[in-house]
């Protein structure tokens, strides 16, 4: 390879060196795209407009925030209060099994294409409380170590369910994007829907391995609330 | 006629809250830096209520060069720590919860019920022959469906103004901070990697990886150039025809003689695992943390990447025995 053909790969180690570095990411970001942009030979003004022009295309990714006035309004009425009182009336519950059934839910209903969830109307207001409110329950008040680990999790869990989910539901933009490039290089005869059931294999084997990381998230909260008693 | 609930409707009344934030954020003297951060959201109000509209009468290429400026303008704000939070008085929320109860759920959880209905049942409804979603926008009119509904209920439940609402609003913009625009400056960066031909080079790259006639290789080759790719760009899709062009449609299906939808399917997956684990997938790793008030920005990644490694080898295994 020669040197022109490897400059539009300079924005990558900026991302990497910037993420690393813990730069800021809306700095390390713009700056691989300027570099980018630049390294590949864009002109300057054809830049800015590019970038004016997939800012409007992409500005879908807003629109959460128009939850925000909805779940502040619960939140300052105790939302969240509430919620932790709720969840600690079943002595069974733990934060690790409210996940796990929570986790199983959102890969199942994510794989029939019904919208359930999200991080700002069901994971911040609703399931990260309960999950608080049943580890205190357990071990008493979270300590911050242990608020910041169900926390983490509990988006993890959200975003894992949703991504291995979802693919096995033929109407979804990934399988039709796999319809469509296959049918566009020349190879007939696969229906979507295979390739929506090809994906069940991949979708149980990922719900395996995440519900048993989080079948050991009690006991990593246990310990922690151990330790912390011990400092 | 357009129909009622649209994208661009729904982006103009996003602008609109973020033009009532960016106000009473200049008045909050809590907020040390807030005149910076009144200006990056006003800003971003800008480009959100006037985008189209510039398109239309400047024509696009002066426009998206407005917007292009005002959005690095804003990056530059933000990049260099001019974004920041006030503090706001908390409510007793707990004797409000023991007053209010178990209603309390209604407002969040009528929201993705009431987009199910949307989805469901609304779809290709009109009123007085004007739809009410557009046919390729249902899910994202169902939302703004869900939100016009579940508003004035928030507001009625709690018995609280909409006024206490835009507070708490410039709460919550102020804990998820420029996190919750950096999912709009991937998707720039992938348009200025498509229009660098970015992924070309990295297919020329792998190419000159790949070994001949060794299939389990390929295979796991392909894999990692998915996750790999997807780590660099944060998005599978990008990822999926440039890996997939390059390596399993000329050498593990016409060559090898695959079969090709587990292959593309598990090779999907396999870009997931990438997602799973890199800060440029931000709406999914990165907004979450600031939402969620994580210590560590990084820390949703941190308990996703065991699952990301574990999946990862699965389907590369998958695949092998699947595909063949």
């Amino acid at each position: 390879m020669t040197g022109p053909e490897l400059l539009p790969l300079i924005g990558i180690p900026i991302v990497v060196a910037g993420f690393a570095l813990k730069l800021n990411p809306m700095l390390v970001v713009m700056a691989a795209g300027i570099a980018t942009g630049l390294g590949a030979g864009i002109a300057p003004l054809d830049l800015l407009e590019l970038i004016g022009e997939k800012f409007l295309g992409a500005r879908t990714l807003v629109l959460f925030l128009l939850v925000l006035p909805i779940v502040g309004l619960v939140e300052r009425y105790g939302l969240r209060e509430q919620a932790a009182k709720w969840i600690a009336r079943f002595r069974h519950a733990s934060a690790g099994r409210i996940l796990l059934v929570y986790f199983l839910i959102r890969e199942i209903t994510a794989a029939l294409n019904i919208p359930l969830g999200g991080h700002v109307s069901m994971v911040r207001p609703v399931l990260v409380p309960m999950l608080e409110g049943a580890a205190a329950a357990r071990l008493g008040a979270p300590s911050s170590r242990m608020a910041q680990r169900i926390r983490a999790n509990a988006a993890a869990a959200e975003n894992i369910g949703v991504f291995f989910g979802q693919d096995i539901f033929i109407a979804f933009g990934a399988v039709l994007l796999m319809d469509a490039f296959l049918r566009e290089n020349g190879i007939d005869g696969v229906e979507p829907l295979m390739i929506g059931l090809w994906g069940i294999p991949s979708a149980i084997a990922v719900a395996l391995i995440h519900g048993w990381r989080i079948s050991r998230l009690d006991a990593a909260l246990a310990r922690d609330a151990a330790g912390e008693k011990r400092e | 006629m357009s129909p009622l609930i649209t994208v661009d409707r729904m982006t103009c009344v996003t602008g609109l809250l973020l033009v009532m934030t960016a106000v009473s954020i200049l008045r909050d003297r809590s907020n040390p830096k807030r005149f910076t951060t009144a200006l990056f959201w006003g800003l971003m109000a800008y480009c959100l209520l006037f985008g189209e509209m510039m398109a239309g009468s400047l024509g696009k290429p002066a426009a998206h060069r407005v917007i292009g400026a005002a959005v690095l303008l804003a990056t530059a704000i933000a990049g260099f720590g001019g974004v920041g939070s006030g503090v706001t008085a908390p409510l007793d929320a707990k004797r409000s919860a023991e007053r209010l109860g178990n209603w309390l759920f209604l407002p969040s959880l009528s929201i993705p019920l009431l987009v199910i209905v949307g989805v469901f049942g609304l779809k290709g409804v009109s009123i007085g022959g004007i739809a009410l979603f557009a046919n390729n926008q249902v899910s994202l009119g169902a939302f703004g469906l869900a939100v016009i509904i579940a508003f004035p209920l928030a507001c009625w439940i709690t018995k609280g103004t909409p006024v206490e609402a835009f507070g708490e609003t410039r709460r919550l913009v102020g804990v998820v901070g420029w996190a919750a625009v950096l999912p709009m400056m991937l998707v720039i960066l992938g348009g200025i990697f498509t229009a660098a031909k970015t992924g070309d080079s990295i297919k020329h790259l792998t190419l000159m990886l790949a070994p001949e006639h060794q299939r389990f290789l390929i295979i796991l080759l392909y894999c990692a150039g998915m996750a790999g790719f997807t780590i660099v760009m944060g998005n599978a899709f990008a990822a999926f025809p440039v890996m997939t062009a390059g390596l399993a449609l000329p050498i593990l299906i016409k060559e090898m003689g695959g079969n090709p939808a587990p292959l593309v399917a598990i090779g999907m997956y396999a870009g997931y695992c990438g997602t799973l684990a890199t800060p440029m997938a931000a709406y999914f790793n990165m907004m979450p943390a600031a939402l969620l008030e994580l210590t560590d920005r990084y820390g949703v990644i941190r308990a996703q990447v065991p699952t990301a490694v574990a999946a990862f080898l699965a389907n590369v295994l998958l695949m092998y025995f699947l595909a063949f």
